[in-house]
């Protein structure tokens, strides 16, 4: 018999382009969230470094967007959406090392190009849609039976 | 080891989370990159790191980070320290350049992250 996929909690959070003082805000809500939901610790560093990594790529590149977390009995989904620019080679932008971050954004210690490595190591199963002019969708799932 | 041995072998200042001085840290890495400081954090780790901005703090709390050392006296402001309170992360201080900091906490015997 097969086991009924139940929502427990969902929630949208926004995400502002550009300021890098209050970037991470959402993924330490869903944090929060997931251990008040009682998840283990370790599942949760998973989630909370993949969305960590999702909303500082928002913040640092795109226009603003939002991450919508899903949280079900057997899994945890994290959509991170944004409304540009979107990514011309997502293939390129994808691989190890690759960045096009500015000397600001590296001086406070990010884009060395290895947040969608972090993403891929943490989730068990990763998504990417992008289109110029309008904009990126990452859709992120994690197996609670898995962990 | 713990915080309070940290803290007397860089001859450190307290910073935040005076009350984690017997908290047993049991490994180190040391990085001004933080997505490398996320790709390696596990256990109960130290962070050292020449970085002062408020994404330290927050990259802390997302990897469960408890302690986070300022190498080359860098102090961090008063909102950075802030947003360290009530959530079990120690802030210390050290004039100690990064190699300096990160070769006498090994000599003492605190492993890299990566034996653990």
């Amino acid at each position: 018999m097969k086991s009924e996929c139940k929502l427990l909690y969902e929630e949208c959070f926004p995400v502002t382009a550009g300021n890098l003082e209050h970037a991470g805000e959402a993924s330490v809500k869903i944090k929060r969230i997931l251990k008040k939901l009682g998840i283990d610790s370790d599942f949760i560093k998973r989630v909370s470094i993949a969305c960590y990594e999702a909303e500082m790529n928002m913040v640092i590149y795109s226009c603003g967007g939002s991450i919508k977390l899903e949280v079900y009995n057997d899994k945890v989904i994290v959509v991170a959406e944004d409304c540009g620019p979107g990514i011309a080679d997502v293939e390129l932008a994808l691989r190890d090392g690759y960045s096009t971050a500015s000397d600001y954004v590296l001086s406070q210690g990010f884009g060395a190009g290895r947040g969608f490595s972090n993403i891929k190591r943490c989730s068990d199963s990763f998504s990417i849609i992008s289109e110029v002019g309008k904009g990126t969708k990452l859709t992120l799932c994690f197996n609670i039976s898995g962990t | 080891m713990k915080i309070k041995d940290v803290c007397k072998i860089l001859n450190a200042r307290v910073l935040a989370g005076e009350e984690m001085m017997d908290f047993d840290i049991e490994c180190a890495f040391g990085s001004d990159m933080l997505s490398d400081v996320l790709t390696f954090a596990r256990g109960r780790m130290a962070l050292l790191t020449g970085l002062n901005s408020h994404q330290v703090i927050r990259t802390a709390e997302i990897s469960d980070i408890p302690l986070i050392i300022f190498v080359r006296g860098r102090t961090p402001d008063k909102g950075i320290i802030d947003l360290a309170h009530g959530k079990d992360i120690c802030l210390l201080g050290t004039d100690l350049i990064m190699y300096e900091a990160c070769g006498k906490l090994y000599n003492a015997g605190l492993p890299p992250v990566t034996r653990l």
